[in-house]
């Protein structure tokens, strides 16, 4: 799922493992996140959507609209 | 990278019941070795080793559930698939062999032993779909 989490990190000059500590999960987690090689359950998307103060549709793109705009 | 205490805990029980293992098969073998152990205590013996083999098993299955970390989590679950794919296959396919007399006979337990390297296989086969491999 691409998301802005990257982009939302690097603004507050965080590494992986600072974001990983914040949110009490592995370094690998943050990278497979950010990567999109893996979606966050949805507890932990909700602890990073409140991490950054926004919504959760600010930070992750929705699949099913990522596919109509394709369309 | 950082063990979780799940992680922790779980080597703790793996070391402890590779020396239960140990200490149940060393006297086995020499006691069937030497024809020290017959009748229901040779169903004792033959068994005892088994058990911390089974206690793997079910560490396994703790660790799944404490390990708070969602993520080494799924690849966990995905190695344990791995392994159990694999093992299922090769004694299946064993076992035709066998039945067509075109192998030996193995003991089962090495079906076990087959499920411990499908482990190794699943973290692989991590590495390689996801670039991640696990903490186990």
């Amino acid at each position: 799922m691409d998301n802005r989490l990257r982009v939302l990190r690097a603004e507050r000059n965080w590494s992986q493992q600072d974001l990983a500590e914040r949110l009490e999960v592995s370094r690998q987690s943050v990278n497979a996140i950010e990567t999109g090689k893996y979606d966050p359950s949805l507890p932990l998307a909700f602890r990073i959507a409140e991490l950054f103060d926004k919504p959760i549709e600010d930070i992750f793109t929705s699949p099913s609209r990522n596919s109509s705009k394709a369309i | 990278m950082a063990m979780s205490p799940a992680s922790k805990r779980y080597n703790i029980r793996v070391i402890w019941l590779s020396l239960l293992y140990g200490a149940f098969l060393i006297p086995a073998v020499y006691g069937f070795k030497h024809h020290l152990i017959d009748g229901a205590i040779g169903y004792v013996a033959a068994i005892l080793p088994a058990l911390p083999i089974i206690g793997i098993f079910v560490a396994i299955g703790r660790y799944l559930v404490e390990e708070q970390d969602e993520y080494v989590r799924m690849l966990m679950v995905r190695q344990t698939l791995w392994a159990s794919g694999f093992s299922l296959s090769v004694a299946t396919i064993w076992g035709f062999l066998e039945s067509f007399d075109l192998v030996g006979h193995i003991p089962a337990f090495y079906i076990s032993v087959l499920w411990f390297g499908g482990l190794g296989l699943g973290s692989a086969m991590n590495r390689i779909t996801l670039g991640s491999s696990g903490r186990c």
